[in-house]
Formats: structure tokens, C-alpha cells, sequence
């Protein structure tokens, strides 16, 4: 698939040089299309035919797509996929300096990571990593929310209750085979949540982490969580739900194709396996 | 919202939208170590500058009742390069250096005449654990007083016996719960935790808190290189909490 599409892309790049002879730029989809039907009109003049293909011709194929991306979300998704990758692999190498949540006297080792899936190289390397993406990290988070908030396209993904008994036949579907429920919209139930609760574990990934980067100064938001020894654990967690979205978030990019996701590049995609 | 577009269109879009997500390839320096590492550290500056801005000079950090405070036994500590540097507390002095209007060696009987300050207080560890401690000692912005320093200078350096420096900012230094401490837990400070006389300050990381102290110094500059012994290498200079 992603040859072809290579292939085309490139046979298309020939056709547009061609056709950039003339300097106004055809911008809006209709007026290309005008383009294309008499590049096919030519083409079809060439050669022998008789009335029927002609009037097809008239008719270019189209094709259904759907800009499911705004540049918004996109620039902030891969911003985020970048900083979660820097905050987790330095993040296991900062918790290796103490790897429990147990007290000091006598430590027991909890987890033992090993370094080679870790960033930073040692502890204060891993917390300069740590200190530079946070702040990567939570302007794509505020930037990502204020935008799904202010354009109202957080209604296409954020999970309510009425998505709700959507939840268990898309369980059904992924891990027992059962038959695929209609789609209804860009994201189906469980979409919803697993995208809605990524959101939460970044917000609750952002609490704890002020919580354990100025305890003295936000001393009433580690009164929330339990003070700055329990919030640790919460922040450990945070990254643990990321953990268990991540993977199955990958998983289901390669099984659903390269269009999917050239989507999250791109904005646009090519059949869409929904309607409406 | 689905649309119906011809193919040559789709991907003239699709391509178009794709060179917007360009500036996201400025992340992919930090591939290169050569550049990342200034890059972080830089990072680090940045953050240490959010957290002076973010500090609240009268603000408290959290005290705790003497039944919350873990049993002396189980207060780590942490010597740099030797537990025990060897301090003739006999013959000890504390010299004073910089802005300060009587600069010279004061004895711990000095620090000792000035108002005393018991604090049970959460000492945190850049490496993640935290233990909740007793402490007691004199305000180090009654010993600034003490000395006329210019509280309007930036920095107070401090050396220590076993080699090891800090700096802090002047801020956290005039903060009410910042100690010069010469007790824990009611007892005269020990050998392994600093006798006799330590920084103990709520508001910083443990790696702040130097002890076997030997000179203070209130400056407006700070050498580079030379601003702590672990922030030389890489730990953020703040360190606050």
C-alpha cells in the first residue's frame, strides 16, 4: 500500500509540474477538477472511442476522504509522542536512583529497569531530560485541549456516558472475534476511552509531577494526593496507564493500515470506514 | 465529515498538509548528544528560573508533629566522599566572607546566642525518597543579620570540611524555616549528619543542605563551575522544593 501510494505521489509530482505552466493557482477543489477533466477529455480524444466513455470521462472518479486531523492535533500529537517518549525512558531512569516506594532505611529494590531502556545516562542526566520535555509536554497538552475545547472538535473523542454500552461490543470485537459493531462516528467507543483516558493520565501525570518538582510551593495540591510520598506512587501510575495505552494504541495503527496512519501526518484519509 | 475528492487532489492536500508539520522535526536535534546536552542543560536553566519565580518567600513548608517524624535511626545520610570528615569541633570556626559589614571567624556559641528554632520538616532527595526529620538551629537570616550582610546580594556560597560547596539563592536563604542547624532530633548534630553545623532548609533538595560548613560568603556572583558540587555536574542549581 505504501508503495503504491509512493509510486502515485511521484507519477502525480510529473502531472502537476506540467500542468504549473500557468501562474494563478488553482486552489478550491472545483476549479482542479475542471483541470482534470480536460487532461482525461484529451486523453480520451486520443483514441478511438465512442460516445459512452467520453460522457464517463465528464464524471472523474472521486473519491471519499475525510480531513480528520487539524494541524493542531497534529503538530500536538507528535509533540507528545516525542516528549512521552523522553518523560518515560528518563522518567524509569530517575525512579532507578530509588527504586521502591518504600522508606530509605532499609530499601528494598521494587522494579529493577534496566538501563538500557532508559534516558540520561544517570540520574541528573535523566532529570535534565526530564526538566527540558516537561515543558514540551504540557504546551502540547494545554494546546491540544484548549484547541479540542475552543473548535468543539473534542466532541468527536471525548468519551461520555453515552458511549457507555458502545464499550463491551468493541471489546468483543477486538479480543474475541466477535462481529465489528456499525461505526458511527471518526471514533468508535473504545476509542473514545482509551483516547479520553490518555488525556487523564497526562493531567494527572502533570499534578503529580508539580507535586513532586514543588511540594513546598503547591503544598495544597499534595495535601490532595496524599502528601508528596503517596503522590509519587500516583505519578508512577500516571506512566503506567500510558504504558498500557500505548502499546495497544500501536497495535491497532499497523493493524489498520497505512492510510490510518498517514492520517495523523497528513490530516487527510482516504476511505474512511465510516459514513456520514 | 466525509468529502469526495479526486485522487490528484487528495494527495496535492494531503502533501500540503503533511510540509505543515515541518517545524515538529526541530524536536530532532536532540537526536544529536553534541547539541542535546546543551540543550538540556539549558532546559534545566529554564526550569530553574520558572522555580525562583515560582518561589513564595514566606511561604511555609509543611511541619509535622513529633509523632510523624521517622526515629533518628532511620534518617539516612549521604557523605560525598568520606562519612566522617574529621572536624576538631574543639578548635572549629565559622569564616565569614563577602558583602558583609564584619566579616571574620564566628564560633558556634555565636550561632547558638541567636534565637533558636526547632522544626520537624520533609527532607526530600533529588533521588526520590523523603524522610521527615527533627531539626534545630538558628535562622540563617538572623546569622545574616548577625554578620551585616547585604541581604541584598544575590547568592550565599558555603564551603565545607569535607570539600563540598553550595549556593543558594538569597531568597531561600532570608525564608523563616531556613536553619543554620547544630541539632537533630534535640541532640547535638553528629558526625555522620554534619557536626557541627549544617544548612537545613525545607524549601531545597537534600543535595542543598551542605554540612561541615567552614565559610559562608554573601556574593553576587557566582564562579562558573564552582556553584555546587553536584549542580557542576549536571543536578539543577535551584533545587527547591
Amino acid at each position: 500500500m505504501f508503495m503504491s501510494n509512493e509510486e502515485q505521489n511521484q507519477e502525480e509530482q510529473h502531472e502537476e509540474n506540467r500542468d504549473k505552466a500557468p501562474p494563478s493557482k488553482p486552489d478550491p477543489v472545483n476549479e482542479s477538477c475542471t483541470v482534470e477533466v480536460t487532461a482525461v477529455k484529451v486523453e480520451a480524444a486520443g483514441e478511438p472511442v465512442l460516445a459512452e466513455p467520453v460522457a464517463k470521462a465528464k464524471e472523474p472518479e472521486l473519491i471519499r476522504a475525510a480531513y480528520e486531523h487539524p494541524l493542531p492535533i497534529r503538530l500536538t500529537h507528535w509533540v507528545n509522542a516525542i516528549s512521552l517518549f523522553v518523560m518515560i525512558t528518563s522518567g524509569l531512569r530517575i525512579f532507578r536512583a530509588f527504586p521502591t516506594f518504600g522508606p530509605k532505611i532499609p530499601e528494598k529494590v521494587l522494579l529493577d529497569i534496566p538501563k538500557s531502556i532508559t534516558l540520561g545516562g544517570w540520574l541528573g542526566g535523566a532529570l535534565q531530560w526530564h526538566f527540558t520535555f516537561m515543558w514540551f509536554f504540557v504546551a502540547s497538552g494545554v494546546f491540544y485541549l484548549a484547541y479540542q475545547v475552543c473548535s468543539g472538535h473534542y466532541r468527536t473523542v471525548l468519551f461520555t456516558p453515552r458511549d457507555v454500552p458502545g464499550v463491551w461490543p468493541m471489546v468483543r470485537h477486538y479480543f474475541f472475534f466477535a462481529p465489528k459493531p456499525p461505526a458511527a462516528g471518526q471514533y468508535n467507543p473504545l476509542q473514545k476511552l482509551a483516547y479520553t483516558s490518555s488525556v487523564a493520565f497526562g493531567a494527572l501525570s502533570l499534578l503529580t509531577g508539580i507535586v513532586l518538582y514543588k511540594p513546598a510551593q503547591f503544598s495544597w495540591l499534595a495535601f490532595l494526593f496524599g502528601g508528596f510520598h503517596l503522590t509519587r506512587i500516583w505519578h508512577f501510575a500516571a506512566m503506567c496507564g500510558f504504558l498500557a495505552f500505548i502499546p495497544g494504541h500501536l497495535i491497532m495503527v499497523l493493524l489498520h493500515g497505512w492510510s490510518n496512519f498517514f492520517s495523523m501526518l497528513s490530516g487527510w484519509k482516504r476511505e474512511p470506514e465510516y459514513q456520514e | 465529515m466525509i468529502t469526495r475528492l479526486e485522487d490528484r487532489e487528495l494527495k496535492r492536500q494531503s502533501r500540503r498538509q503533511l510540509l505543515k508539520l515541518a517545524p515538529v522535526a526541530v524536536l530532532g536535534v536532540f537526536a544529536f548528544p553534541k547539541i542535546s546536552d546543551r540543550l538540556v542543560a539549558a532546559g534545566v536553566r529554564f526550569s530553574d528560573w520558572a522555580s525562583a519565580e515560582l518561589f513564595r518567600s514566606q511561604h511555609r513548608a509543611q511541619t509535622f508533629a513529633d509523632s510523624e517524624v521517622v526515629p533518628f535511626a532511620k534518617f539516612p545520610y549521604n557523605g560525598y566522599d568520606v562519612l566522617d570528615p574529621e572536624v576538631d569541633l574543639e578548635k572549629w570556626t565559622l569564616m565569614v566572607e563577602g558583602d558583609v559589614q564584619r566579616p571574620g571567624e564566628y564560633t558556634l556559641a555565636q550561632v547558638q546566642a541567636l534565637p533558636k528554632i526547632s522544626q520537624n520538616t520533609r527532607h526530600v532527595c533529588v533521588e526520590g525518597w523523603d524522610v521527615v526529620g527533627s531539626f534545630g538551629g538558628a535562622r540563617v537570616s538572623d546569622f545574616l543579620k548577625l554578620v551585616g550582610a547585604n541581604t541584598g546580594a544575590r547568592f550565599v556560597e558555603v564551603e565545607c570540611a569535607d570539600d563540598y560547596y553550595e549556593s543558594i539563592d538569597m531568597a531561600t536563604a532570608l525564608h523563616p524555616q531556613s536553619l543554620m542547624c547544630y541539632e537533630m532530633y534535640g541532640a547535638p548534630l553528629d558526625r555522620m549528619h554534619g557536626a557541627p553545623l549544617r544548612l537545613q532548609m525545607p524549601t531545597k533538595l537534600g543535595y542543598k543542605q551542605a554540612k561541615y560548613l567552614t565559610v559562608v560568603r554573601v556574593t553576587n556572583v557566582l564562579k562558573p563551575g564552582k556553584t555546587g558540587y553536584w549542580e557542576d555536574q549536571g543536578y539543577s542549581w535551584f533545587g527547591g522544593l
